[in-house]
């Protein structure tokens, strides 16, 4: 049974920060139909024509980043200039649960499909727009992508070392975790319209969903009034909610490899404190003794470190009861690691151009109705033949005519 | 207005791992029973604190991530704890727990146990690694999940002497609950047409390895290796640094250099309104943009010194100004120009900033005991229909235990909910 088999989801996102939200619908079985515009061959998503490629193919169909993004959905192209392709929006719309979409505020509305209007073909419509700032306040008018909305959320700052500028983070968090309240939202709405009927608008902003992922921080400063940006701070190798030490990232023998070490008790320092020549000077025993000195014990880690293999010594501390991992590369947590394998985390989804085409997973395992993976993302209009004709009852003729005239 | 999620009812053991999942439920109106032991969850001991006075009652972590959830303590060493938790177990539609693989089995109170009496029941377990595979009770913090899960990897600086980055706020056991929130509601959905519940297991490792965008996938497609980088995007190549020092000492990330005419000529008013052009000899480049019919096509960049030059003077138009603002000015007047443009801000930052406030990021949550409210961070997204909100503040330990736990003769801690700690 498909958990979602009964949904189906008129979806207008793009990138990762939409995209992401209705792949993770369409794993559990969601009908999620894919919109794109046929005049700019699918450019409303700068992914289609983005690294990687599996060959030396280029073109919106070949994308490795947006086949990723877009496993499992369909794909149609509706051309919504025209009052043809606005009427047959119109009717896809009065037959979805969910119209989702991350454009810039206020773009549906220019399309002429703002909540008002949606909810007037399907009275229990669930729209959920996602944009960088919301569809209100001063900057609702300011574009973003995931970078943009982390440095204005303060996660850009919370990550860096101490006495450098903010490392921030080297991908686009925000997109992934503004998908994942993107489904959030979704499922909610779905989940409240099936008890009451009641559908409803959500609007989200990125950079909102970003900023209450700093909790702790945020309450220190409201409740305290201690700012985050102070001599020293942030250092986020350290652990501050709550203290310890030691608690970093440490050099390991070869060319830019790191162990991670996280000792979370004293109990936890007496048991790895044997394998680090120096560590057991009884000064080091108690937190407050481990905290006055945090630099010279991170020194002294890492002088061991630094001439062990990451994943050697890791499972050495592991052994103890230490928490510790290498910082794994991409092979090495993809190809090398047994809990992904196991986990199923790769599947591998067959995509219509570029075959075969290995994808990211989800981390979670349902018991009874669980994910499921096959078919690679869409090429441009691949399924205009089925929803249209199947879904929408054009006949083939009729559809032949409106690729003709430019609507598909 | 109701809420979306008011006839939930969500028990959650108290842990740090997945105290944002419940927090998720509870703040859209699920009511949502916090289970701690007797002696309260670990998590009231983690720093920031009231005052900077530690104490059970204290710790702001505790306060932000327990917020809208009732409280319970119980001892599940002890059968009569045990039992209490079975009895909330069974009118529960949720339960939500990251104990280590094999607790709750020796405590005869998983899964298997639990359909029994609850055949409805979603069972939640959020674990390190799953809770089958190869390690499962190997030692992990957030710091570790990440390093080992790939964040870690793509996070640092151009300088790669200094090691990778781990990013601050414990998102690590965010991203889990994330997972185990979309799950949860898949799997109620789901209940909704078979009646029967389901067992959902979130691998926060896992969770990591999904979360690090072209990190997984330009390996699993292209077998290259993204190389982290100061303040932007892991790369297989070297990119152009976007993060700048503005005038007040304050980053901004100055995006993608403008590429439209429009851009361009915004650009160029910005310019003469400071007084700068005469500062930028590649002025005369932004107005070959400015005039141009199209953008300019950044995929003949290569072999085009014109593109090049007027992509280039876009970039120094932008560093130039950068370097003689106040970051929020040179944000707010980028922004003005059509450029997808950030302030750096600190998170306290945004809890001053405009458009935080007029869309009511500010939240005051009451704490009656202090006589008073503090201000907490806002929602994640607007609900028109069921609106978010945070309808307590978090419980004290074992403040709900009269109300919720079936019988006084149950041996559960009792605490004193009323005075001052």
């Amino acid at each position: 049974m498909k958990a979602l088999g009964n949904v189906r989801i008129c979806d207008f996102t793009g990138q990762l920060a939409g995209a992401g939200a209705t792949k993770f619908l369409a794993a559990f079985g969601a009908q999620v139909i894919r919109i794109e515009d046929p005049v700019q061959q699918g450019r409303w998503d700068i992914l289609r024509n983005m690294p990687p490629f599996v060959d030396e193919r280029r073109g919106p169909d070949l994308s490795g980043a947006f086949n990723n993004h877009n496993v499992g959905k369909l794909g149609i192209t509706l051309n919504l200039r025209t009052q043809r392709g606005r009427e047959l929006l119109e009717r896809l719309v009065a037959i979805s649960d969910v119209v989702s979409e991350n454009f810039a505020a206020g773009v549906m509305a220019r399309l002429g499909f703002d909540y008002e209007r949606l909810r007037s073909l399907r009275q229990d419509i669930i729209y959920v727009s996602n944009c960088g700032f919301g569809h209100t306040g001063p900057y609702s008018t300011f574009k973003t992508w995931g970078p943009i909305v982390q440095a204005v959320s303060g996660l850009t700052f919370q990550s860096g070392l101490k006495g450098q500028p903010p490392a921030g983070w080297g991908y686009s968090y925000m997109d992934h975790t503004g998908a994942y309240y993107m489904a959030i939202a979704i499922l909610m709405a779905l989940y409240h319209r099936a008890r009451t009927g009641e559908g409803q608008w959500v609007d989200m902003s990125c950079s909102e969903a970003g900023a209450s992922l700093n909790g702790p921080c945020l309450l220190d400063y409201t409740v305290n009034g201690r700012r985050l940006r102070r001599e020293g701070m942030p250092d986020s190798n350290r652990s501050q909610h709550p203290r310890m030490a030691p608690h970093g990232i440490y050099p390991a023998s070869g060319d830019d490899e790191w162990i991670a070490i996280a000792c979370r008790s004293d109990g936890d320092f007496a048991r790895l404190a044997p394998l680090f020549p120096g560590a057991e000077a009884e000064r080091f025993a108690r937190l407050a003794g481990r905290l006055a000195a945090e630099d010279e014990l991170d020194a002294l880690v890492a002088r061991t470190t630094a001439g062990r293999d990451k994943f050697e010594l890791a499972a050495e501390l592991q052994r103890v009861g230490v928490p510790a991992a290498a910082v794994q590369r991409p092979q090495e947590r993809i190809d090398g690691d047994a809990r992904t394998r196991e986990w199923g985390l790769w599947p591998t989804v067959e995509h219509s151009n570029m075959g075969k085409v290995r994808v990211d997973g989800l981390p979670v395992h349902l018991s009874e109705t669980d994910w499921e993976m096959r078919r690679g993302a869409a090429c441009l209009g691949e399924h205009n033949e089925y929803v249209f004709g199947e879904l929408l009852g054009l006949p083939a003729s009729e559809i032949e005519e409106l690729r003709a005239e430019g609507v598909l | 207005m109701s809420a979306a999620l008011r006839d939930l009812r969500v028990i959650e053991l108290s842990s740090e791992r997945g105290a944002l999942a419940g927090k998720l439920l509870a703040d859209m109106g699920a009511e949502v029973i916090v289970v701690e032991p007797p002696e309260g969850d670990p998590m009231r001991s983690h720093e920031p604190f009231l005052d900077d006075e530690p104490g059970p009652e204290r710790s702001l972590t505790w306060w932000h991530y327990n917020t809208s959830k009732l409280g319970v303590s119980l001892d599940l060493e002890d059968e009569s704890g045990r039992e209490s938790l079975r009895r909330l177990v069974a009118g529960a539609d949720v339960l939500l727990e990251c104990e280590d693989p094999g607790r709750l089995e020796a405590l005869g109170l998983d899964w298997p146990d639990l359909r029994a009496i609850a055949p409805r029941l979603v069972h939640v377990s959020i674990t390190p690694f799953g809770r089958n595979a190869t390690g499962a009770n190997d030692a992990a913090t957030d710091l570790t999940i990440l390093a080992g899960g790939g964040p870690v990897w793509n996070c640092g600086y151009d300088d790669h002497s200094l090691p990778p980055v781990r990013g601050g706020g414990n998102q690590g056991h965010h991203t889990a609950c994330h997972y185990a929130v979309m799950s949860t509601l898949v799997a109620l959905l789901a209940r909704e047409q078979t009646g029967r519940g389901q067992h959902v297991d979130v691998s926060m490792h896992a969770a990591a390895n999904v979360t690090t965008e072209a990190g997984s996938y330009e390996w699993l497609v292209a077998r290259t290796t993204v190389q982290r980088q100061t303040g932007r995007h892991a790369s297989q190549h070297v990119t152009m640094p976007s993060q700048v020092r503005c005038a007040d000492g304050r980053y901004v990330n100055t995006g993608v250099p403008p590429t439209r005419p429009g851009e361009f000529r915004a650009l160029l008013g910005w310019l003469d309104s400071l007084d700068l052009r005469g500062e930028l000899p590649e002025a005369v480049f932004l107005e070959m943009g400015a005039e141009r019919g199209e953008r300019i096509p950044l995929a003949r960049i290569a072999e085009d010194e014109e593109i090049q030059a007027i992509f280039g003077a876009g970039r120094e138009a932008v560093n130039l100004i950068a370097s003689r603002l106040p970051a929020y000015d040179f944000f707010v007047g980028a922004q003005n120009c059509g450029l997808a443009v950030g302030v750096v801000y600190s998170p306290d930052e945004v809890m001053d900033d405009p458009h935080f406030a007029e869309r009511g990021f500010r939240v005051p949550v009451e704490h009656p005991e202090h006589g008073r409210s503090f201000v907490y961070p806002g929602a994640p997204y607007r609900f028109q229909a069921t609106p978010w909100r945070i309808a307590r503040r978090a419980p004290r330990l074992g403040e709900h235990n009269d109300r919720i736990l079936p019988s006084r003769d149950d041996r559960v801690a009792r605490h004193d909910t009323t005075g001052e700690s």
